[in-house]
């Protein structure tokens, strides 16, 4: 594997012809990978093998019963009565027809376990992919998620696991089934009559030739079509996300420009490709034609000559009729192939994934004494390299319970990473955060996250009733607690109101609440399990300042065992924080309480007289709802 | 319930909606009024689909042929008796003919079929995101983007499945009634007993396709099931971890996939049991032949190239039912898509240019509201009897609660959407009289969330007028204070903006869209102020940005900061779609109505007044 992809950023999107390179090299790995994973289903594997070539031996030997009847029926009239009796021809017919029959149930149940069991393996093998990406999917931390879109990430575990998926049935099984089928005929073909079996099968290695060149060709027309149709995709979303922008500029016909010259590409290859997959399966279907001419041409003259029979003649004739089935799936066995390896080498890439942040081996879970979070000398950058910028340099502090730190700042100061860095969302780059003491790395995630919870700007809301997403972290919680939680977020009246109450649907499918509704949700959803830290990551923009200070209120109550952190810029959030930090660039610039930092008078007081109404000097102080309007 | 169970299953937890996405996924196999619609797509492609068919015609005809070929080379040239080297030699040549022949038609048919498809997908799609250019708004409010992705993709793509195999459909058709005609044509007794067993095959799969369809149906809601947890668990993977959920979820995700798994194995049973049947139909069929035929060789009544080109048949008799049972499950699902398909396509465009509209070359910049009465649904209107006038070059700040109708106003002045009664004027012209087309040349419209597109920063401020000059962008930019940014960024005004300029700021996009409009430099400027959410230093920079935006312009302003609504040449106070009062800042002040109560209150934002509060204030003024 290359050295990048295991690395956490983001996913390869390396050029075309380098992925159609690696691609190529990539390919057994991930198609022997697949079938191991098939392997694995020991049962159920053997006996859609084992039935697959039973199937197969049952079908091949169809023609000979069929040759045979021929014969009989033509044995008798070319010799006459004498040397075969009419009782014992038709004993003959009536022997070969029951013994087609016989075959034919066979080979249909044998086909049944083949189709049943080869699919079931897929779906096993589906099954565990599921699970595996699902897990990985929640394992992978923010940098990657950051880098990934989620769009992207959804086509891997829907799309490319079905490619992967019908490996199985579509390629191993068929894989066998050609082989046995192919094989034998041939062994059989040859058996019969050694020129003409050889006639027979002259188009196979044509055959394959051609599939291995549009294997190629089809492959890389596959990874050109993938690219320009997310240009087109990308162009709708755009557009119907942004359609009011699009109307306010009155911009339609320019989209449809847009939209038309990424169409024109698409359709461009899109053609090339329908001729070269069509030529490539009629190609296939002509050279197996030409060869039965060849067998009718040469066998013909050999039966004028009386080398050979009619019967044995017929029989190679009925058996490339059977050959017909299989050499169309030889082309659909070149599709599986290609399908498999680019679907499961985007798959894999995911799954084989390692996460950056991961707990140490044996990693002890978090002591909780009181509940202290220290930043010492804290130093972050989003990328690896020295040379990337800073997005904290040098930051420290510390709170404990009861305490209050509010971090105010412009925006890209670096206030939300400081956030993120508690749960341990991305590591330090220098320096350390301890939790009484230990370092956050030095302990369970799952403990660590268990004590922090930072309510974040953005409220994702999951498919589920409203109690539901409020016990989000905690689905063990009684509706007492679950209420108390929502009340201190000021949405429980709300919630009350609602014809289905606490069991109302929200998120994608259900009833959809307002920025702010959803934010204090998201809060209701911070607090709710007690945590020892909480950090507020401006998670109040978008409540009301008189709603926010009730919120402000009632957490109060609760305050004096937990530390908080507040991150904001509005003022009148944090003003009352025992400490408040001013950070810009990712330095701590000001520090001291609000009334210290007033009495400095250096950026922490710009920012105040600023948030204060232009013109009405005295406004902050009478604010009669606490506020800095 | 045990301690392990209990951690697996709380009690209020799910992963996923516990309903399927999809409507109904299996529907009609046919409906008549899809078949025409389509049919209408096909017909700029007519004449490759007319030679597609006739080559189906002869690429079919040559496979019926080819075993009857055989037969004749049988038996007049091959049995004891007849053998004929030179008739043997003339036959091969016409089974060379026949098989380039079957070739030739073989690749036209494929070929042009796939060609036509594939352009008739595209024009489908074309079609669905043309006429999305143009339907109400409201519809666009109303439905997920999401959603009309999946049908301008999944159903299209459903399509395609169904329009390349199509033609097989028609060859395999074809084909069955060619091989019947040939069977009974070459020996009628034999022919008949032959196609005997066909009814049984009818009575088997009717009893067995309600049960089939059913589990078809439980394996695909599974798999939707499944698939919407996965999405949700992408999309919410920040709070998953942040609220250490991981565990819980993938105990849940696991039933979820194992129903899925239990689902489509309990299908698949139902798919291959099909197979069986059909083999020992066929093999009966084969039977029949050889014992019946073979005893009507001995006795002398059949030919023995008879029997033999039967057997050739017989086996390939079920080939074509085989594949036409795989091409109705692509017919249904092509249909539900269709359905989809036309569903969007049929959305009605609330808007319409009028035949005569005129196309509004000047505009001086006036914007008139004559008694406008507007709603989104029936009987609830949003605005009543509205009435105001902007002068040109005069800034107008609409102010209100939320909900008070604000931004329904500012909309109808672009005719975004049409009103019930009244009359919005633009430069002395009715909008409904002029082109949406020239009305968008005079009106730009800044919207509270700056939405910019994967593209240059620079393609993004000249957007549409991409005749725009570079000195244009940078002027316009500069204008708003944008450029030092702009500069800053890796490749300056190259810079591409990954996923819709996330890696911008809130106000840095504002600035933008700022800049943008100041480039399509139109007489009148809509502009919906952002709210809360952007910092006090962003803040500044945008009003200096916005005084500049504003210069020589119509404005129409949604504004909820005091310093911008001071700095309008009159306010208007809206509060549930009626004008309160209206003044300039020292005029309404003096009024002591709603608005001098909400500016004593001291916010810095009106949406920053709690909703009972701003109730109280409005009873208040309306009893001053």
């Amino acid at each position: 594997m290359p050295p990048d992809i295991a690395s956490e950023e983001g996913l390869s999107n390396t050029p075309r012809a380098q992925q159609f390179a690696e691609g190529n090299k990539l390919e057994v790995g991930i198609l022997w990978r697949i079938t191991r994973m098939g392997l694995a289903h020991r049962w159920r594997m053997a006996t859609a093998v084992g039935a697959t070539v039973a199937a197969a031996i049952f079908q091949l030997f169809i023609p000979r019963y069929v040759g045979e009847a021929v014969d009989h029926a033509q044995g008798l009239l070319g010799s006459g009565a004498g040397t075969v009796s009419p009782a014992m021809a038709e004993q003959a017919l009536w022997g070969a027809g029951m013994m087609v029959l016989f075959f034919s149930i066979l080979r249909g149940l044998f086909t049944l376990l083949q189709n049943y069991h080869g699919e079931g393996v897929g779906h096993c093998i589906g099954y565990e992919l599921r699970l595996s990406f699902y897990e990985q999917v929640q394992r992978l931390s923010f940098s990657f998620h950051d880098k990934v879109h989620t769009g992207d990430l959804i086509t891997r575990g829907m799309l490319d696991l079905e490619g992967v998926r019908m490996f199985i049935s579509t390629g191993i099984i068929r894989i066998v089934l050609l082989t046995v089928l192919i094989g034998g005929s041939a062994w059989l073909l040859t058996s019969t009559n050694m020129v003409l079996g050889m006639l027979a099968l002259s188009f196979v290695p044509f055959v394959g030739w051609r599939s291995a060149v549009a294997r190629l060709k089809l492959r890389w027309m596959w990874l050109l079509m993938q690219e320009r149709l997310s240009v087109i995709t990308r162009r709708m979303e755009e557009n119907l996300t942004g359609i009011r922008v699009v109307r306010a500029f009155g911009a339609q016909k320019f989209e449809l420009d847009q939209f038309e010259i990424a169409s024109d590409e698409a359709l461009e290859v899109a053609i090339q490709r329908v001729t070269v997959r069509v030529s490539n399966t009629t190609m296939m279907t002509f050279a197996f034609f030409a060869s039965m001419v060849l067998v009718l041409w040469v066998g013909g003259l050999q039966v004028v000559d009386g080398e050979i029979t009619v019967g044995v003649l017929a029989e190679v004739l009925t058996f490339m009729m059977i050959l017909q089935m299989p050499v169309r799936q030889i082309g659909m066995l070149v599709n599986s192939f290609a399908r498999a390896s680019t679907c499961g080498a985007r798959l894999f890439e995911v799954i084989d994934r390692e996460p950056r942040i991961k707990d140490r081996a044996a990693a002890p879970a978090l002591k909780l004494e009181k509940g202290v979070l220290r930043f010492e000398d804290v130093r972050f950058s989003f990328g690896r390299d020295s040379g990337d910028a800073r997005v904290l340099d040098g930051v420290s502090f510390s709170v404990g319970p009861g305490e209050t730190l509010g971090i105010v700042g412009p925006p890209g100061s670096g206030k939300s990473t400081i956030a993120h860095l508690v749960p341990r969302f991305y590591d330090v780059t220098g320096g350390r955060v301890t939790i009484d003491g230990q370092d956050i790395r030095e302990v369970s995630l799952d403990s660590l996250r268990a004590a922090v919870s930072v309510v974040q700007q953005d409220a994702f809301l999951f498919t589920a009733s409203i109690e539901n997403n409020i016990a989000y972290g905690d689905p063990w919680s009684d509706g007492e607690r679950i209420a108390r939680a929502n009340r201190s977020a000021q949405l429980h009246d709300y919630v009350a109101k609602l014809p289905g109450g606490y069991e109302t649907l929200v998120g994608e499918r259900g009833v959809s609440l307002s920025g702010g509704q959803r934010q204090r949700l998201s809060i209701a959803r911070g607090i709710l399990s007690d945590p020892s830290i909480v950090v507020f990551d401006d998670s109040t923009a978008a409540v009301d300042a008189a709603t926010e200070r009730r919120i402000r209120l009632a957490l109060r109550a609760g305050q004096d065992k937990r530390a908080t952190v507040i991150i904001s810029h509005r003022l009148g959030s944090l003003m009352h924080a025992d400490e408040i930090l001013f950070v810009e660039a990712g330095r701590v610039v000001e520090r001291g309480s609000h009334a210290a930092l007033m009495a400095l008078g250096g950026k922490y007081h710009d920012l105040y007289r600023l948030q204060s109404r232009p013109g009405d000097d005295h406004g902050v102080e009478v604010a009669p709802l606490g506020e800095t309007s | 319930m045990s301690v392990a169970e209990q951690t697996r299953h709380p009690p209020k937890a799910v992963v996923g909606s516990q309903v399927s996405q999809d409507e109904e996924m299996f529907g009609r196999a046919f409906d008549g009024r899809v078949i025409r619609r389509f049919l209408g797509f096909c017909k700029p492609y007519k004449v490759g689909l007319a030679i597609s068919i006739l080559s189906v015609l002869v690429y079919t005809a040559t496979q019926v042929a080819i075993p009857l070929v055989i037969l004749y080379a049988i038996d007049n040239a091959l049995v004891e008796g007849v053998r004929d080297r030179t008739l043997l030699e003339l036959v091969v040549l016409l089974f060379a003919g026949v098989v380039i022949l079957n070739y030739g038609a073989n690749f036209l048919q494929e070929n042009l079929v796939g060609r036509a498809a594939e352009r008739v997908l595209i024009d489908l799609r074309r079609a669905m995101f043309t006429h999305l250019q143009s339907v109400s708004l409201s519809f666009m409010d109303r439905t997920e983007v999401g959603r009309l992705m999946s049908r301008l993709q999944s159903d299209v793509n459903a399509l395609q499945e169904f329009l390349e195999t199509s033609i097989f459909a028609v060859g395999d058709l074809v084909l069955l009634a060619g091989i019947v005609v040939v069977l009974l044509a070459l020996d009628w007794n034999l022919g008949l007993l032959t196609l005997s067993i066909v009814p049984i095959l009818f009575v088997m799969r009717i009893i067995w396709l309600p049960r089939a369809r059913e589990a078809f149906m439980k394996a695909r809601e599974a798999n939707s099931i499944a698939n919407g947890a996965l999405a949700e668990a992408i999309h919410g993977v920040r709070t998953v971890q942040g609220m250490v959920r991981e565990k819980v979820n993938f105990a849940l995700y696991n039933d979820r996939a194992r129903q899925n798994l239990l689902a489509h194995l309990r299908a698949a049973k139902f798919a291959q049991a099909n197979v069986p049947i059909v083999d020992t139909l066929t093999g009966g069929a084969m039977a029949i032949v050889i014992v019946v035929g073979g005893n009507q060789v001995l006795g002398g009544t059949l030919d023995l190239g008879v029997m033999v080109a039967f057997i050739f048949y017989v086996q390939r008799f079920f080939d074509p039912i085989r594949s036409l049972t795989l091409q109705y499950s692509f017919m249904q699902r092509a249909m539900v898509s269709g359905q989809r398909i036309l569903e969007v396509l049929d959305v009605p465009i609330a808007v319409q240019d009028k035949p005569d509209a005129i196309d509004m070359r000047e505009c001086e910049g006036s914007i008139e509201f004559e008694n406008v009465t507007f709603g989104y649904v029936k009987n609830q209107p949003v605005l009543r009897n509205v009435s105001f006038k902007v002068k040109p070059g005069e800034t107008v700040a609409l102010v209100g609660p939320t909900g008070s109708g604000k931004t329904s106003a500012t909309a109808l002045v672009h005719r975004f959407y049409d009103i019930w009664d009244g009359a919005v004027r633009v430069g002395g012209h009715d909008v409904r009289d002029v082109t949406q087309e020239s009305l968008g040349r005079h009106v730009a419209m800044v919207l509270q969330e700056p939405f910019l597109f994967t593209g240059s920063v620079f393609d993004n401020i000249r957007f549409r007028c991409t005749d725009a000059s570079r000195q244009a962008v940078i002027d316009a930019a500069k204008a708003v204070g944008a450029h030092d940014f702009i500069e800053r960024l890796p490749q300056g005004y190259d810079t591409v903006l990954e996923q819709r300029g996330a890696n911008l700021s809130l106000g840095q996009r504002q600035l933008l869209s700022f800049a943008r409009a100041i480039v399509a430099d139109t007489k009148i400027l809509i502009l919906d102020e952002a709210t809360a959410s952007i910092d006090s230093y962003t803040e500044m920079q945008i009003q200096q940005a916005l005084a500049k935006l504003l210069e020589g312009r119509t404005g129409l302003v949604i504004a909820h900061r005091l310093a911008t609504i001071r700095g309008c040449d009159r306010i208007i106070v809206l509060q549930d779609g009626e004008i309160r009062e209206e003044g300039n800042h020292d005029q309404l002040i003096a009024a002591k109505g709603m608005y001098a109560g909400l500016y004593t209150l001291n916010y810095a934002s009106f949406d920053d007044v709690p909703e009972e509060l701003a109730d109280e204030l409005a009873d208040a003024g309306s009893t001053t």
